[in-house]
């Protein structure tokens, strides 16, 4: 099953020239795809469209087989697939760990007790029970870079978009970042600098250049 | 200001281009900030209908000296009569006099009427001109000026802070807002969805704390001490003298049409 397919998709700012000039993707399901390229050359950007967070000026945007245009569309794919900001600040957004775990699965109808039945199977599954209740904003940047992990994955999406994910992360927390990703069943499409990492967790490997994404 | 200015937009003015053709955008910014307060005060102690009218025609002709966009800079009125007009309805019923009409057992009277005409007059005036003569100068300018006023330096702090961290604030909001997207939240009327915006609010507070204690940080770091320099200088023009003397002399017609 083809989880994300982007056909031709070209996107600009406003008021600025076009960062992405006609790119192609296409995911599969269980499938371990990195993007590569320099900043600013529209990776983050790419990640967005595949969420309906922006909207391409042209191009398709097919996820899990269906065209998606509007933002309607978009709810069933953010459900289906989970996305991990670059910035784990930009996340993380409630008082509490568990609160902010238990944000994604209430939002798609469980209730409270079930919720909260996740956050203890999640943060069990990572090892993180230790910080059920700690504050989000006084967690170190490895803790919180693993929080945000766990708030995607408590709404077991089929596919994991990873932006950045080893930002700021000492070898150790990388190590066990990487660690958990390799033993997770999803596809994973990577954006990431770091050439170990990637070679690790994703080795196939497309590069945006110019706009249009290169098989590597 | 992001509410009342679309995006792009740093000024009511907008581009320098037409800034530069405008009578009024010509003027020192100090000059503008005190004529705009004298007539303010002017106006709000004004009592008669035909002065506040002749007001309003005051602030009318500034809107047609500045040369902004007309039909925006009234439109953005309006929305200040937005929040008054509940007020102005309800005053006919709330004052006591002589009756206009009934309306299910209330009594309107012709004197709560005139009260909400002079507060709709006063109110309407005072805004435009303040649109016209402050809301033509960049904001950062509008703080350089308010220094050189002696307005006091915290609140002079208050406003460049402000709109140095607008933008950074309304990014993050955004942020956050993407991140909930992507996790499936759709605002509704339920608990939920309350206590969601009210987490949303609280971290974006918690974190303009530590923010600001940050960039307090960075400052500490390069010398700063209690004091920002503020660089921008103003020279009175001739034509500034002449604007003042006549503006003045424009408000001092307004009380003795008022007192006559």
């Amino acid at each position: 099953m083809t989880i994300i397919a982007l056909e031709k998709i070209c996107f600009a700012y406003p008021g600025q020239p076009p960062v992405l000039t006609g790119a192609s993707l296409h995911l599969q399901a269980g499938q371990r795809l990195s993007i590569t390229g320099p900043n600013g050359s529209g990776k983050s950007t790419l990640l967005h469209i595949a969420l309906g967070l922006q909207r391409p000026s042209s191009g398709a945007v097919r996820i899990f087989d269906k065209d998606r245009k509007e933002e309607a569309d978009f709810h069933e794919v953010r459900r289906r697939i989970g996305l991990v900001f670059q910035d784990p600040d930009d996340q993380l957004f409630c008082p509490t760990v568990a609160e902010d775990i238990a944000f994604g699965p209430l939002n798609l109808g469980k209730s409270r007790h079930e919720a909260m039945a996740i956050v203890d199977r999640v943060l069990g599954d990572l090892d993180l029970m230790n910080l059920k209740d700690r504050s989000t904003h006084k967690l170190s940047g490895g803790e919180k870079r693993l929080i945000t992990l766990a708030t995607v994955l408590a709404m077991e999406p089929e596919a994991l978009l990873l932006d950045e994910p080893t930002n700021a992360l000492d070898p150790e927390n990388e190590a066990r970042l990487l660690e958990i990703l390799l033993s997770l069943p999803q596809a994973i499409l990577l954006v990431s600098h770091s050439t170990p990492f990637r070679a690790a967790l994703a080795p196939e490997r497309l590069e945006l250049q110019g706009g249009r994404l290169v098989p590597m | 200001m992001t509410h009342v200015l679309g995006p792009q937009e740093k000024a009511l003015a907008g581009s320098g281009a037409l800034a530069r053709q405008a009578l009024i955008a010509r003027l020192d910014p100090r000059l503008r900030i005190v004529m705009a307060c004298v007539f303010a005060v002017v106006v709000v102690a004004l009592s008669s209908l035909t002065a506040l009218f002749a007001a309003l025609a005051i602030a009318l002709s500034l809107l047609v000296m500045s040369r902004l966009p007309w039909r925006r800079t009234l439109r953005r009125m309006a929305m200040m009569d937005g929040f008054i007009l509940v007020m102005l309805l309800l005053l006919p019923f709330t004052v006591p006099g002589d009756p206009i009409l009934v309306l299910w057992g209330l009594a309107a009277s012709w004197q709560g009427l005139w009260q909400a005409v002079e507060i709709a007059l006063t109110a309407n005036a005072v805004i435009l001109a303040v649109l016209v003569l402050l809301g033509t100068l960049e904001p950062v300018t509008l703080g350089h000026a308010l220094h050189r006023l002696r307005c006091p330096e915290t609140l002079v702090h208050l406003l460049m802070f402000t709109i140095r961290y607008l933008d950074v604030l309304h990014g993050e909001y955004q942020r956050l807002r993407a991140a909930m997207k992507v996790r499936g939240f759709r605002p509704g009327t339920n608990w939920h969805s309350y206590r969601s915006f009210g987490y949303l609010v609280g971290m974006m507070l918690v974190r303009a704390i530590e923010r600001s204690e940050r960039i307090l940080g960075a400052m500490k770091c390069r010398g700063f001490a209690g004091r920002m320099p503020l660089l921008q200088e103003f020279t009175l023009a001739r034509r500034d003298v002449t604007f003042g003397t006549g503006f003045t002399l424009l408000c001092l017609g307004l009380i003795i049409l008022d007192v006559a």
